[in-house]
């Protein structure tokens, strides 16, 4: 199933169309008025893009001065190649504590690595205490978006969920008394929580640090109530210095939500007396995208989820009609390097508007990769073979100027002279499904051009025959 | 100044008048535009979906079409875009990078090379702007919303410089109507939803005449308009310019 096909299914019910992609246009909206509030916001994208480049161009040296920072501060760190020794560290540490009820904060890592169903498996409890990841866990969705993962839902949705599930009055959907029923529940998580996961927003190399952006404070809860924290991260969190962090902390919260910071800004440095602090740095797929000199520039993303928020396709189609962990225009670049097959009509559900770049605030060239990747899947006949023909069959006739007037001037009589049912049957065109046809006119603009006096004079070496 | 003329291969096709429109206008601006016979298109079409292999034989048959003029000027800031920043596919020889930088769009052509910044002529009528992706994003003629709040550019200029017209005020300025190329029917739904949702935005407002300085955009919203019925007129900016009344 493609893109186009799970588009079509969201997009039946045109009132919930609507209010998502107004929604979501909100949530631009106010992203633009905290970007002009701010008269450098340009030059703070430029350096946070070079900074990434930066980083990027030397991992390996910053990786290694992480680690050795952050064991000096204490830590335990584990470095997994993929998913499944992801997922398999962390059982591990869990195990070795004897614990079997885990408190979670937002991490896109540990979704990406299936880590939930896994330990779920393996007979531990994982509470995830974002509120949207909360209700979607519920639910049994995906995330929808990597900053508001419940954004899909209304609050009526939510009602019904929390009605199942946490008991509230049936039919109740007040924002305020259904987030009270989250925090009651969620407190006994946070109280019982023996291990708690986190994500990482950045890693500091020069101090070892990682640093976890929130709005709710749920990350802080877990991590000082429990015994334990392991942090996950890719391996592309990374910047350099502290003083880099500014930068970015400046650019994510007014990109993702138009907020001038995160409510929380957290730096988990080294564990507690008595207590045990872990991070697990993950590749899983990352440095072959690195390997890939067109599309290195896609692991600069700080997971902002302006793209998504800003892409007119986006916004109508829905996050899970990408089919992969992070949606949306940055979605569609990273996904087709973990499984071409798979993800082949992601870089093709864009117009490529190029919106999503000019938000981007690392400066991700990201429609100019969704370009590349077609050509990568072009290649690779990775697009469906209708398409490679007729774009083979348009290639030879657009080459040549006598077959192009030709098949142009029976394009022309044939959409005049056959019945409108048939030009416009959605059976042959997709176009005539919501549009009618351009009117054909008796003339094409070369039959008129050449109908004029000749009063212009040609160049003096026309090189090509006519 | 030898001007060449490109009309993009649908507008050559369905939309003559947006051709003849061009010349004429470029004739009053003292620009006598020639039009080589032996183009046939940009090859943008195939490049966008992921053929760019078969696209190189257009490329180059585009940079022998057009490699002894000093200009050329389309009307469809979409098609030079794709010749400014994907012809470099091709060896780089001097005649690739004389016909990549003299490709124009009109009305940046207008602007830029002839140096006009107002026209003559009238046109009371309320009129929507529908700024192209590439002509703004990729070619940089208009202002972005994702940068400033400022709503300025070289075709709201030119327009505002005609007597009588209202430019409309849009909720969205600047989003995607949903065209796309082969994205309009690879992804159908999605791209009609755009367009419907694009042209609700102008009838909202107040729009009369929708128009912009790329013909792909508009055939695509006036395949909608036409659809629905909606009490709207497509005009290509270069018709409007060119003193024609709806």
């Amino acid at each position: 199933m493609n893109h186009a096909i799970r588009a079509d299914k969201f997009l039946l019910d045109a009132d919930r169309t609507t209010w998502h992609d107004e929604t979501l246009w909100f949530v631009r909206e106010k992203r633009d008025r905290a970007v002009y509030a701010v008269p450098e916001f340009q030059e703070l994208r430029e350096l946070a893009s070079q900074i990434k480049d930066h980083t990027l161009s030397r991992l390996d040296n910053y990786l290694m001065e992480f680690e050795a920072a952050a064991q000096a501060n204490g830590v335990h760190v584990h470095w997994a190649a993929d998913a499944t020794e992801h997922n398999a560290i962390i059982l591990d540490i869990i195990r070795q504590q004897g614990a079997t009820r885990i408190v979670k904060s937002k991490s896109m890592l540990t979704e990406e690595c299936h880590l939930n169903p896994y330990l779920i498996k393996h007979g531990i409890e994982v509470v995830d205490t974002d509120l949207g990841e909360r209700i979607i866990q519920f639910r049994g969705e995906a995330p929808s978006h990597i900053v508001l993962p419940a954004i899909h839902l209304k609050k009526e949705d939510v009602g019904d969920t929390f009605h199942r599930h946490l008991g509230t009055e049936k039919g109740e959907s007040d924002p305020q008394r259904l987030t009270e029923a989250a925090r009651q529940h969620l407190r006994a998580k946070f109280l019982a929580g023996q291990v708690a996961i986190s994500g990482v927003n950045f890693a500091v190399a020069e101090t070892g640090a990682v640093v976890v952006c929130t709005n709710e404070g749920n990350a802080d809860l877990g991590v000082n109530l429990a015994q334990v924290h392991i942090a996950c991260m890719g391996i592309e969190k990374l910047i350099p210095r502290l003083t880099d962090l500014g930068v970015f902390t400046r650019l994510l919260a007014r990109s993702a939500t138009g907020q001038p910071v995160t409510t929380y800004t957290s730096h988990f440095t080294k564990p507690a007396e008595g207590r045990e602090m872990h991070i697990v740095i993950v590749d899983n797929g990352r440095t072959q995208q690195l390997g890939r000199p067109d599309f290195r520039a896609s692991l600069k993303c700080i997971r902002c989820g302006a793209c998504m928020n800003t892409c007119p396709v986006y916004r109508r189609s829905g996050g899970h009609s990408y089919d992969f962990t992070v949606p949306g225009p940055i979605g569609a670049i990273l996904s087709p390097n973990i499984d071409m097959k798979k993800h082949a009509s992601l870089p093709f559900a864009s117009t490529l508007c190029g919106s999503c770049t000019d938000v981007c605030p690392v400066k991700i060239d990201i429609h100019t990769q969704l370009y590349k990747w077609r050509q990568v899947l072009g290649e690779a006949s990775e697009i469906p073979a209708s398409k490679k023909w007729s774009m083979k069959f348009m290639g030879r006739l657009l080459a040549s100027p006598r077959i192009f007037g030709m098949s142009g001037q029976f394009a022309r009589k044939a959409l005049r002279l056959l019945p409108h049912g048939l030009t416009h049957s959605s059976a042959f065109n997709a176009w005539a499904v919501a549009r009618e046809l351009p009117e054909p006119p008796k003339q094409s603009f070369r039959d008129w051009y050449q109908q004029q006096p000749q009063s212009i004079e040609q160049p003096q070496h026309p090189k090509v025959p006519v | 100044m030898k001007v060449a003329l490109f009309v993009p291969c649908y507008i050559d096709q369905f939309y003559p008048q947006v051709g003849i429109a061009t010349l004429q206008l470029l004739e009053k601006l003292g620009v006598t535009a020639h039009f080589p016979p032996q183009q046939t298109c940009c090859g943008q079409p195939l490049a966008n979906s992921g053929c760019e292999r078969d696209a190189l034989p257009i490329y180059k048959h585009f940079v022998q079409t057009f490699q002894d003029y000093d200009y050329v000027v389309a009307p469809s800031g979409s098609c030079v875009y794709h010749v400014r920043k994907h012809f470099d596919k091709l060896e780089q020889t001097a005649e690739v990078q004389h016909v990549r930088g003299a490709a124009y769009d009109l009305i940046d052509f207008i602007t830029n090379v002839l140096e006009v910044k107002e026209l003559p002529g009238a046109f009371p009528h309320k009129v929507g702007l529908h700024l192209s992706c590439h002509g703004q994003r990729g070619l940089h003629q208009a202002n972005e919303s994702e940068m400033t709040p400022v709503r300025d550019g070289q075709l709201r200029r030119l327009l505002a410089s005609l007597d009588g017209i209202e430019l409309t005020h849009l909720n969205r300025n600047d989003e995607c109507c949903g065209f796309g190329g082969t994205f309009c029917v690879s992804e159908a739904g999605i791209s009609a939803r755009m367009g419907q949702d694009r042209v609700a935005d102008h009838v909202r407002n107040g729009t009369q005449v929708l128009t912009g300085s790329d013909m792909s955009c508009l055939m695509h919203l006036e395949g909608i308009v036409r659809r629905a019925n909606m009490p709207i007129r497509v005009m290509h900016a270069a018709e409007i310019l060119n003193g024609l009344t709806p």
